[in-house]
């Protein structure tokens, strides 16, 4: 009777890519592929949804679907193919593509160990460290563009070092990109991952220790395969966040085609010449992130 | 009315969307900074008052601010905003529907996009020109001394992209030199080109005397010759939307004075 109505709200509204963990854990688009609901799960919405959040949620919806929605009715559809043909869009599709998925490598790599650490260690200050992991999240893009030269910069605190002794500059590189991506999404999936690790019970890992597994043996065959969907739904996160970083990427790394600029990038500069083509690319970059995000959500997130 | 438990669910969704969005609003990305607060300036006649709204190009910044202060020591009651950016995002903008009283760009081609979007009052004048220069780290330890020079490799060069003014301006210069630049990176404005040799990751840009100057110390200057191809003219325009009409005018006339020329000249800018 009156489910239909209330579950597509309450379903439909990461659509956009974005939201907080549990989201993409469980909302998405095609629901129409799922199999009918398990027998053991409990049914969502026992009864209506009351007007004073019904009303708001579906207010949060359209708010958040319009500007996509008008993005795709004033597209120039007529030119669009010749625009989607450019090799620098391609090139710069690709760049953004590769860039992305490395920075959610290298946040996975350094992340989760950071998110066990928060998670399960006793230390003091901790709360700080949790603090200070968040404060990206706060920082302006084109500030922490900024941090990372004054940091890894060939002028840097550190950078200066990496010039001199290995004669490695990270700023107009590749490499350069990764970095700036990693810093503004590495959070997302350290807070995705500690807010799963705390949620885990630790008396596994304490029984693994206990039948003498190591510490890192816990970690690995234990507490790993335990939070895996909380380290794949970070991991989405970083990823998507990091695809459309913008602001430390064009402060860091600068702006060269194929090297550095990616679609972000290559958007902005079109804005301000040729806004058709901005708006192509961006549904471009649009179109891949939803695809992406849609095939892994059916491939893991189904799971949790 | 408390929370009965069978609705729990109801609002730990409602939580969780609220905590989404939280964490959605901080990472947004920071884009344009250019849409200033705008009040209604009234003021139909007499006395000038209000906001006047300027947009104008990066080179502009330190002489403009200087001229805004002026004009606000001249006209009290009176504040003048700017909005500074790369000409191209400043136009696009503008066409956008950005409320702004004043536009001052770096090109006449950037010009043309307000113009021919029809939100331009009146035929816009160039007031200054501008004219290119090499920035090297301070002391010049690469030794450029031309903009042939730049094209050494392992000579890190930024330039500002082609779609905005400095941009277009460098590659008329080295076509001018039939000279082939490939720089690290196509800076959005020019401002952030200095700024990379500021910050000492690359070690020149090409960059307008104005901003040479601006940068103290920070930079030395090299001349070169090809710049005598590629000299920017600027124009100023008023805004057909202008919410302070009066002001504004009062505010270009300024620019256009032999006050508001001497500041311009001093700062760099050759007169038009």
């Amino acid at each position: 009777m009156t489910p239909p109505s209330t579950a597509g709200a309450g379903t439909g509204g990461s659509d956009g890519g974005g939201g907080g963990p549990r989201d993409v854990l469980t909302g998405g688009p095609a629901p129409s592929r799922r199999p009918k609901s398990k027998p053991g799960k409990r049914t969502r919405v026992r009864t209506a949804a009351p007007l004073p959040l019904l009303v708001p949620a579906l207010l949060g919806l359209a708010f958040l679907v319009l500007p996509l929605l008008a993005l795709l009715l004033r597209a120039p559809w007529s030119s669009m193919p010749e625009l989607l043909t450019s090799a620098e869009v391609w090139q710069a599709l690709r760049l953004s593509l590769v860039c992305a998925t490395a920075a959610t490598a290298l946040s996975l790599v350094i992340g989760v160990p950071l998110a066990w650490l928060l998670a399960r260690v006793e230390f003091p200050g901790r709360g700080l460290v949790r603090a200070l992991v968040t404060l990206p999240l706060v920082l302006p893009p084109v500030v922490g563009g900024v941090a990372l030269l004054m940091a890894l910069g060939r002028n840097g605190v550190v950078g200066r070092w990496l010039d001199d002794w290995f004669g490695v500059t990270l700023p107009f590189t590749t490499a350069g990109v990764v970095v700036a991506e990693a810093f503004v999404a590495m959070p997302f999936l350290v807070i995705a991952v500690e807010g799963t690790l705390r949620a885990a019970d630790p008396r596994y890992e304490e029984a693994a220790t206990t039948l003498g597994a190591s510490r890192f043996t816990a970690f690995r065959r234990v507490t790993l395969p335990l939070v895996a969907p909380g380290i794949a739904a970070g991991a989405v996160l970083a990823w998507a966040r990091a695809l459309g970083e913008f602001g430390a990427t064009i402060t860091f790394a600068g702006n060269f085609p194929g090297r550095t600029q990616t679609m972000p990038l290559s958007v902005y500069l079109a804005l301000q010449s040729d806004p058709e083509a901005a708006i192509a690319l961006s549904l471009v970059l649009l179109a891949v992130s939803v695809a992406v995000l849609a095939g892994l959500r059916d491939r893991w997130m189904t799971s949790a | 009315m408390r929370t009965r438990s069978s609705n729990r669910p109801v609002l730990l969704a409602a939580g969780v969307g609220a905590a989404a969005l939280l964490v959605l609003s901080a990472c947004s990305d920071s884009g344009s900074g250019s849409e200033a607060g705008k009040d209604d300036a009234g003021a139909a006649s007499g006395e000038l008052s209000g906001e006047v709204t300027v947009f104008a190009a990066a080179s502009l910044t330190e002489s403009f601010e200087e001229l805004g202060a002026q004009f606000e020591r001249d006209h009290p009651g009176t504040k003048v905003t700017f909005s500074f950016g790369g000409s191209d995002a400043l136009a696009a903008s503008i066409t956008g529907g950005a409320p702004a009283d004043v536009f001052a760009s770096a090109s006449p081609t950037t010009m043309e996009i307000v113009t021919d979007a029809g939100v331009a009052a009146g035929t816009p004048e160039t007031f200054v020109r501008n004219r290119l220069e090499i920035a090297t780290l301070p002391g010049n330890p690469d030794g450029v001394a031309s903009l042939e020079d730049l094209t050494e490799p392992g000579l890190k060069v930024v330039l500002c992209d082609e779609a905005v003014p400095c941009g277009s301006a460098a590659q008329k210069a080295l076509n001018a030199g039939s000279l082939k630049l490939t720089p690290v990176s196509y800076e959005e404005d020019v401002k952030s080109a200095l700024n990379k040799v500021v910050l000492k990751e690359a070690d020149a840009a090409v960059v307008y005397k104005t901003d040479v100057r601006a940068a103290g110390g920070k930079v030395e200057g090299v001349d070169f010759p090809e710049s005598a191809d590629a000299i920017n003219d600027y124009p100023i325009t008023l805004l057909k939307d202008a919410p302070n009409t009066a002001a504004a005018e009062a505010f270009v006339e300024l620019v256009r004075s032999a006050e508001g020329q001497k500041v311009l000249t001093g700062a760099g800018f050759l007169k038009p």
